[in-house]
């Protein structure tokens, strides 16, 4: 199974908050921008990619025990927003590539959907 | 064992702290060696009732009460109400604005997943008084 650090070096993605460990297991991965979304389908311990930038992303990510977040397209999330993952222990990294390439890369190394959407 | 209870505040005009009590249930609900599973579902039943208060129902208080059999949550608020709640029950159907949809909110799948997510759940509404959500996720 792919690691929280394999899912950052296959993107070339860094971290913003480092994970609390970077050989966490992902077990899949989930690309939306609705966080109802996420809450309907994602499974524990995968992978968020999105390019939504506010708080309840993080929120999102705690309630569904997410093991991390990829922000898409280059965008650089506020301060506060980082902050708050830190505070949570949520590993957050971000890629200048599209969602659309974010996945197709995941996918190529194995990495699959979430089994509640498929 | 005589039940716990928990209380909460929630605030319909601030955004950024919407969740803040799902999140600490969660905390409070692990601390007590809750399995994962039903944390999860709690969790998710709460956090989506939680939102659902700011983004559409200015705001309300929540009540936890947790026994050795269940954990039940009553979310109350003095929103508009819900006029059809079959409709709102609909996966997709939504009533939130373009602000709420920017927000990654408002996609319709609220109330299915809290349906989804606890064992059993009941509203109780009122047009131009409120609505009252119940839900209860089973421990045994």
């Amino acid at each position: 199974m792919t690691t929280i650090d394999e899912v950052s070096k296959l993107l070339g993605a860094e971290y913003l908050v480092p994970p609390l460990d970077p050989d966490q297991a992902v077990r899949s991965c989930y690309a939306a921008d609705m966080m109802s979304d996420v809450l309907a389908f994602s499974e524990y311990d995968s992978c968020l990619i999105t390019g939504l930038m506010n708080v309840q992303v993080i929120r999102t990510a705690e309630i569904k025990d997410l093991a991390c977040i990829i922000f898409t397209r280059g965008k650089l999330p506020k301060p506060d927003l980082v902050e708050m993952a830190q505070d949570k222990g949520i590993c957050i990294m971000f890629s200048l590539k599209s969602t659309f390439n974010v996945c197709g890369i995941l996918y190529e190394n194995g990495l699959r959907g979430s089994r509640n959407n498929e | 064992m005589s039940s716990i209870q928990f209380h909460y505040t929630v605030d319909g005009n601030d955004f950024t702290k919407a969740g803040e009590a799902s999140s600490d249930l969660k905390r409070k609900l692990k601390k007590m060696h809750v399995p994962p599973e039903i944390v999860r579902r709690v969790s998710i039943a709460m956090y989506e009732g939680e939102i659902n208060m700011v983004i559409h129902a200015y705001g309300g208080v929540i009540d936890v009460d947790i026994d050795e059999s269940r954990i039940l949550m009553v979310l109350r608020d003095r929103g508009p109400g819900i006029p059809d709640i079959e409709k709102a029950m609909q996966a997709g159907y939504s009533t939130a604005s373009d602000k709420i949809n920017a927000m990654g909110f408002g996609a319709g799948m609220g109330l299915p997943n809290m349906k989804a997510s606890a064992d059993s759940m009941h509203i109780d509404t009122e047009l131009g008084v409120g609505t009252t959500v119940t839900m209860q996720v089973d421990l045994a």
